[in-house]
């Protein structure tokens, strides 16, 4: 068998990346809360963790550390729950330090984004998704460049609702017109804060920026989820949030842009 | 030679790689002699031209985070408002966020080009003694995205550096993106023989900022770039209605405090979450001035002391040296 025949891809029925120009505007936790919602409606669902220098997916799932092994088809990913239903695949994996920085320059980066994208051995999956680290440079182009001999059904694009915010994402999406990546869809995250103690409503980060977005640049908007501590509070610990909180407002926001993008990928 | 020739291929490693002239992209690339007989590769000439450059500046700090979002810009932003309203103060701010400026909307500049003058691309002004130079005065439109990879961005802060006109300045605050990559090192690595004061890191609360942070903590010591102080941004939130506090992002490890302790780092104070410091940023204001007596501002300004202080007190040597490839 060579390289290209192992094509670890060939049973991933969907790829979708999640961008956003902007940093720490909730991609990892995007990926993250739409991976579990796959898995509870019963798809089987991979993450491909490409931030290099800020990996933030091995601590939102509870995954530590584990071994990353060598099979026949490539290094085997690292399984999230016993099913084996959620595969992960992060630079987090492959190092010995959990603090030691990786400084590379993009060449580097480049390189072993390349090795994630043909040498992991996914196998059968219904929805791979890529978490992607901010901005529109090496991590973006290579990831794109890989995948491209596959299929890539589109990227969704995560804001906060300030403007310092879709600034950043006006960039990412001239980015997708520019690669030819389709946009699946927008989502406002951080959205109003509503106080537990006297339930007023605090838009913190503003509020309708992504909305706004969506309507500016004809693309689809999926939802917008509310700031919520609970929330931050699951993925520091690495529980499943819509396992824990069904009942919250914010579990209803994620599981209806999970559904929404979920049919659209299947229909 | 420049980092990337104009007829190098979209993958040259850079002039000045360890890879020049070696990579798959090479092959065929008319330039692929003189870059694999490392004739280029020699110590870059701008460092020398940059230290020059740099005896008219005399204090420079980077503001870094591993994490993205946590509040870099906005703090180099109002970093540089507080010590501008001396006006016996120059002050130049310098945003090396090559794929994601947000420091023009930020100073309310937004829409501003930079000119070429005899002597380089003058900066923009917001005020007589507050100089500010960013990617996106360079932009023709919001919308236009930089799609680059690392040598082009690294052109770019070297010419940053080496061809504005920064003319007398006390200090030259850089914003940087998130993360250990090609403008982290440029930038140490470009300042090298003119010295860097050091650097201010930002973290929010929680461990998932926190662990990036640590990786840039590591970065630093690394590039052996002193570090001023941490910061603890948008740690917890006063609801304007009941007055208690939430904690929006929980320091579920310790918060910024923790970590100082256990990196015997100082700590330079915490900001709270305040939504009309988001506000400002949008509108292109300075919070100091829009709100001077809340709780947040205060904190701004009892952490800028510290910084002051710190720069005053700091005699820096161009020592810092980076092999790092
Ligand atoms: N809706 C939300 N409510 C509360 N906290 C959130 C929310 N979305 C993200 N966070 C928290 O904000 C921080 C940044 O989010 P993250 O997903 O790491 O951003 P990015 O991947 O874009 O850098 C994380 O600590 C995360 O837990
Ligand atoms: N203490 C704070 N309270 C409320 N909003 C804040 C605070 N600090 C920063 N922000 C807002 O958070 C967003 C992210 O900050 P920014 O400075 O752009 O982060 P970075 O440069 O680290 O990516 C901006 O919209 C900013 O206005
Ligand atoms: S030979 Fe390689 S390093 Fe040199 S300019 Fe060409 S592509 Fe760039
Ligand atoms: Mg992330
Ligand atoms: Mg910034
Ligand atoms: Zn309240």
């Amino acid at each position: 068998m060579d390289t290209s025949e192992r094509g670890s891809l060939d049973q991933v029925k969907h790829v979708v990346l999640v961008l956003s120009g902007k940093g720490g505007v909730g991609k990892s936790t995007i990926t993250t809360e739409l991976a579990l919602a796959f898995r509870h409606s019963g798809r089987k669902v991979g993450i491909l963790d490409v931030d290099l220098c800020g990996p933030s997916i091995p601590r939102m799932l509870r995954v530590g550390k584990p071994e990353v092994h060598q099979c026949d088809a490539g290094w085997v990913p690292v399984y999230a729950d016993p099913q084996q239903q959620l595969a992960l695949m992060s630079i987090g994996f492959l190092m010995e330090d959990p603090d030691e920085a990786v400084v590379w320059r993009g060449p580097k980066k480049s390189a072993l984004i390349g090795q994630f994208v043909s040498d992991v051995a996914w196998g059968e999956l219904d929805v791979l998704l890529v978490d992607t680290p901010p901005g529109t440079s090496d991590e973006h182009l290579s990831v794109l460049e890989n995948l491209r001999k596959h299929k890539v059904d589109g990227a969704v694009l995560v804001t906060t609702p300030q403007a310092v915010s879709t600034g950043d994402v006006r960039r990412e999406i001239t980015f997708c017109k520019k690669t030819d990546v389709k946009i699946l869809g927008i989502v406002e995250n951080m959205s109003g804060f509503v106080c537990p103690h006297c339930s007023e409503c605090s838009n913190i980060f503003s509020k309708g920026g992504g909305e706004e977005l969506a309507k500016l640049t004809g693309s689809v908007f999926l939802g917008s989820v509310p700031l919520d501590p609970l929330l931050t509070a699951s993925l520091e610990e690495g529980r499943d949030f819509l396992q824990a909180f069904p009942e919250s407002s914010t579990y209803t926001a994620i599981s209806d842009i999970a559904k929404t993008l979920l049919s659209n990928l299947e229909s | 030679m420049a980092d990337v020739p104009s007829d190098a291929p979209e993958h040259c490693p850079g002039t000045s790689s360890d890879q020049a002239g070696k990579t798959s992209a090479c092959q065929g690339c008319p330039n692929q002699n003189t870059c694999a007989s490392g004739a280029v590769k020699a110590p870059d000439p701008a460092i020398e031209e940059i230290r020059l450059k740099m005896t008219s500046v005399k204090h420079k700090i980077l503001v870094l985070s591993g994490k993205g979002g946590v509040g870099k810009s906005t703090f180099s932003a109002h970093l540089s408002h507080a010590l501008a309203s001396d006006d016996s103060t120059e002050v130049a701010l310098l945003d090396v966020d090559i794929c994601g400026p947000s420091i023009p909307k930020m100073m309310g500049l937004e829409g501003e080009q930079v000119h070429q003058s005899g002597s380089g691309w003058s900066p923009v002004y917001v005020e007589d003694n507050l100089a500010v130079m960013s990617i996106g005065f360079l932009l023709s439109s919001p919308d236009d995205a930089v799609i680059w990879r690392g040598p082009k961005k690294n052109g770019m802060i070297k010419q940053f550096l080496r061809d504005v006109d920064w003319g007398e300045v006390d200090y030259l605050i850089v914003d940087t993106p998130p993360g250990t990559s090609d403008e982290h090192l440029s930038i140490v690595q470009y300042l090298s023989s003119a010295g860097i004061d050091g650097a201010v890191i930002i973290t929010t609360p929680q461990e998932v900022s926190l662990q990036d942070v640590r990786k840039e903590i590591r970065f630093c010591e690394k590039v052996k770039l002193p570090i001023i102080g941490v910061i603890e941004n948008m740690s917890g939130f006063v609801c304007p209605k009941c007055k208690n506090t939430s904690q929006i992002f929980p320091p579920t490890t310790g918060g910024a405090q923790r970590m100082c302790e256990e990196l015997n780092l100082p700590l330079l104070g915490r900001v709270p979450l305040d939504p009309r410091i988001g506000k400002s940023c949008d509108e292109g204001k300075s919070f100091l001035t829009e709100v001077p007596d809340s709780p947040a501002a205060m904190a701004y300004q009892s952490i800028i002391r510290k910084i002051k202080d710190y720069c005053s007190h700091s005699s820096i040597k161009g020592s810092v040296t980076v092999d790092l490839e």
